[in-house]
């Protein structure tokens, strides 16, 4: 492979890497303080390119108003969510809440087959999100360099909120335990609602700038990338967020990697991404920065 | 209640139900025949996911992945040589499979036997994994089983899948299969290896110490638990006579999910029930697909409502009736006799169900 | 032939040494106690017993047979049993499927047979039923076979975490703090128990213990730790007096008659 293909290939990677990484943060917070995988992620992640670009077609506001508009709803449904079918749930087995992620999951995917159609939309894209950029032999898309942009900014936001805020304390208690943390009068049910908002609004830009990369955008968009996510999520250790980040970048280079060297096996693109979660699970199943929770026996 | 007594009655219900059968066989409508097979389908993969979820607590998220086998394996065994070279046009079918063809039941117990074995050999590694993980990484397997169905054009004619897969399944089939599989694993938790598998489900620590062999229980379950799947997913192919890979996705198993959730996890009969309440349903709701009229309002027609009410039914039951529709509640010819008894007023003093 | 030979053993986690060089032989038929702050190990001591942890060090022997690693289940097929500091019942399960699942390892019918109902299999469920209940009449609570084990009261739920543990035929007993959250009625029943089940069953048994009524009350030998180290060994009267016992539990130097 030349030089320029391979740097093409890892510009690639990473563009999709950071993709994973905004999706995946929402899934680690999410497990990190309530211990539940939000099925319904990948689904709050597909629901943002929607609002966008119904925005813009049908209601007309300009692309800037339409993409603050989009994750502030995509942000609310993610609230929602959390409010009318996980809360109730707080005190039941760990199982129930599980399958109650996976009906709003469903729930989602289908309201959105009915209220969008499940015909695939091609949207039509200003020339400011398709313009190339070439370097030398390579060429890349701005929203390339959107994507790990914007993602650093968000990145780097969050961990000031998380590590140098009260709010970020709040939701680093409640990982740790819910119950003390109510005893020390931190507003369990608000932070909790917090941590989706900004979960869930993180995911709705990783939606965006994936559908202004890839302008088809169909119901079950988000089910495959969300579940490719999460996968980031645990390789990088699941309830730790720069674990997260991490594993969002090492996911979305390995699987553009292994398109690049084995061509011949792109069908199974997938299946090998699902191949690293098996064997990091069995393996090192705290991902690379998590830590080990042991059970008193 | 003598165990003798019990016996006959069960023979007597089985005879009751075999006459039912054989009417609906020889009176209704194609339409009507494949909404009861579906569901006595439905019945096998439920009442097989309870098995290793309900009763042993194992939370496996993969039993698409094992249908998909059995679905497959029927398929190649059941149809004949000459057609399926006609159909295999991405790829010509590698050998064996171009001239090995056997009867129905053979071909179902094969399929069951290979979900089997690829559940044992997941099951090996993955089943030290706990809870939600478990989950995913069943998911996992069984994405990975579809993909490589998607892959293997040779084998399984890829995303074009199989069509023309004989009709052999019929009520006495879906039926008898569904019989089989509740009296085997019926068997199976009413024993002490059914006590191993509940006491995993409960303390998996104190069953350990307390001498139950955590690895040889939960493969076992899971294998059991795969082979009717994969049988499930025979019966399946030869229904619906055409199979894809696109077929056997999570949605697959999350209505399998939803029917053992509805039915109470750990409880046979209440599966069975769900399983036919969810398709009947599914079936029951199509109309609001096509848009009716409530009196001078029109309701358009709205395809996707029916899977949107199913999630919204699925929190529904979960947020609200943790239990299942039944609440754990198992039929057994005694409780029954007691509950007519009841209702006559007789003053019969009651023993709570065992389970 | 000593039944049990703890040969010296440390357990670290990490850079965390938990119990160091902890060593006792146990009899058949001796009834020893262990003691210590909260914290000390022993609790870890009994894991490593029973196979939860493995030892960092060395290794234990069993009848001459060398348990160190073995798995749980395979701990109370070679005749060690035991209870749990927190109870820990089947709770969703009845009373009486409780201690029939203690008879499980034992179980000669194979999974067919046991699934097809076979005469043999019959014979042996019949066989674990009466057992059971057996089992069950010795603490009294055979009237309640048919509950939920969680929704026993706490005494009886320890009561019958230590006839579930019976039920495997142990030929060592360990009880991790048996007498915790009872009060003085129920603890004297206990310790009548104990001595009971040890005579009846002929049983060694290891109990770990905070209340000093029964450990000073029907244990021969005692043995006292502190973080992870033992610091005493002997008879009652020896450890009562034993200046570092005393210092251990009190941080100061007093004299406790």
């Amino acid at each position: 492979m030349s030089l320029n293909l391979f740097l093409q290939n890892v510009a690639n990677g990473l563009s999709l890497g950071s993709l994973y990484a905004l999706i995946a943060i929402g899934y680690t917070m999410v497990y990190g303080i309530l211990r539940l995988i939000n099925f319904a992620h990948g689904e709050i992640f597909m629901l943002a390119p929607y609002f966008l670009y119904f925005g813009v077609l049908i209601f007309h506001l300009p692309w800037w108003a339409s993409i603050i508009v989009a994750i502030a709803l995509t942000a609310t449904t993610g609230m929602l969510s959390e409010r009318i079918a996980y809360k109730p749930l707080r005190d039941a087995p760990r199982i129930s809440v599980l399958i109650s992620a996976i009906g709003v999951s469903f729930f989602l995917q289908n309201l959105a087959i009915v209220v969008f159609s499940g015909i695939p939309k091609a949207v039509h894209r200003p020339e400011f999100f398709t313009r190339l950029y070439r370097f030398g032999e390579i060429r890349i898309q701005s929203t390339l360099f959107a994507s790990i942009i914007v993602s650093s900014i968000f990145l780097t936001l969050l961990l000031y909120v998380v590590y140098r805020t009260k709010t970020g304390l709040a939701m680093r208690a409640i990982s740790t335990d819910i119950e003390t943390s109510r005893l020390m009068a931190v507003d369990v049910d608000k932070t909790i609602s917090i941590t989706f908002i900004v979960g869930s609004a993180l995911a709705a830009v990783g939606g965006i700038l994936w559908g202004l990369r890839f302008p088809q955008l169909f119901p079950t968009m988000g089910m495959i990338p969300g579940l490719k996510a999460f996968i980031a999520a645990v390789v990088g250790g699941i309830g730790n967020i720069p674990g997260a980040m991490l594993g969002g970048l090492i996911l979305g280079m390995s699987e553009i990697l292994f398109v690049a060297f084995l061509p011949a096996l792109s069908g199974y693109r997938d299946a090998f991404v699902f191949l690293i979660l098996i064997l990091i699970l069995l393996f090192k199943p705290d991902g690379i920065l998590g830590k080990k929770i042991q059970e008193k026996v | 209640m003598k165990k003798q007594n019990e016996k006959i009655l069960t023979i007597l219900a089985l005879i009751v139900l075999g006459i039912l059968v054989y009417l609906a066989e020889n009176n209704l409508d194609a339409y009507k025949l494949r909404i009861l097979n579906l569901g006595a389908i439905y019945v096998t993969l439920a009442v097989s996911l309870n098995l290793i979820y309900g009763f042993t607590g194992q939370f496996s998220l993969g039993h698409a992945g094992f249908m998909a086998i059995g679905a497959y394996v029927t398929s190649l065994l059941v149809l004949p040589p000459y057609y399926k070279e006609m159909i295999y046009i991405l790829e010509p079918l590698a050998w064996p499979f171009t001239v090995i063809h056997t009867p129905f039941i053979v071909a179902l117990f094969l399929g069951g036997l290979f979900a089997a074995i690829a559940a044992f050999i997941i099951g090996l590694p993955v089943l030290r994994l706990k809870g939600d993980y478990l989950g995913i990484a069943t998911l996992g397997f069984a994405e990975i089983i579809r993909i490589i169905a998607n892959n293997i054009p040779q084998v399984t004619n890829g995303a074009l899948g199989i069509k023309g897969i004989p009709e052999f399944t019929n009520l006495w089939w879906s039926v008898g299969v569904a019989v089989v599989t509740i009296y085997i694993i019926k068997g199976l938790i009413e024993s002490s290896y059914g006590r191993a598998l509940m006491a995993i489900r409960e303390n998996e620590i104190a069953a350990e110490v307390i001498g139950v062999n955590l690895t040889y229980h939960k493969v076992m379950s899971f294998t059991i638990s795969a082979f009717f799947a994969g049988v499930a997913g025979g019966l399946f192919a030869c229904l619906l006579t055409t199979i894809d890979p696109k077929a056997f996705m999570f949605v697959m198993t999350f209505n399998i999910l939803i029917v053992v959730v509805m039915g109470g996890l750990g409880s046979i009969t209440g599966t069975v029930l769900a399983a036919f309440l969810f398709n009947f349903f599914l079936e029951f709701l199509r109309p609001i697909e096509a848009g009716f009229n409530i009196g001078p309002i029109k309701i358009p027609q709205v395809p996707g409502m029916r899977m949107v009410t199913f999630s919204a039914l699925l929190l529904v039951i979960i947020l609200f009736k943790q239990k299942g529709l039944l609440g754990g509640f198992e039929f057994s010819w005694k409780g029954f006799f007691q509950f007519i008894n009841k209702l006559f007023g007789n003053k019969k003093s009651s023993e709570g169900s065992v389970r | 032939m000593e039944l049990l030979n703890i040969d010296n053993i440390t357990m670290k986690f990490g850079g965390l040494t938990a119990v160091s060089n902890f060593k006792l032989k146990i009899a058949p038929g001796e009834l020893i106690g262990l003691i210590g702050p909260n914290g000390a190990g022993k609790t870890t001591v009994f894991n490593m017993i029973t196979g939860i942890y493995t030892p960092t060090i060395n290794k234990i022997y069993f009848q001459d047979q060398d348990i160190t690693g073995i798995k749980p289940d395979k701990i109370a097929k070679v005749g060690i049993a035991r209870t749990f500091q927190n109870i820990r019942l089947m709770e969703n399960l009845t009373v009486i499927d409780n201690v029939m699942i203690g008879f499980h390892l034992h179980l000669k019918s194979n999974l067919a047979s046991a699934i097809l109902k076979f005469p043999t299999y019959v014979r042996e469920e019949e066989s674990i039923y009466h057992k059971s209940m057996e089992l069950l009449e010795k603490v009294e609570l055979e009237k309640f076979k048919l509950e939920k084990a969680g929704s026993l009261p706490y005494g009886q739920q320890r009561k019958l975490e230590i006839v579930r543990a019976l039920a495997t035929g142990p030929k060592l007993l360990l009880l991790d703090e048996p007498a915790a959250g009872m009060n003085p009625q129920e603890t004297k029943e206990l310790m009548n128990f104990i001595q009971k089940i040890q005579d009846d069953f002929g049983l060694s048994i290891f109990l770990i213990e905070h209340d000093m009524k029964v450990v000073m009350g029907i244990c021969r030998r005692i043995l006292v730790m502190d973080y992870g180290i033992t610091i005493a060994e002997g008879n009652p009267a020896e450890i009562q007096n034993n200046p570092e016992v005393i210092k251990a539990y009190l941080g100061v130097d007093a004299n406790y008659a």
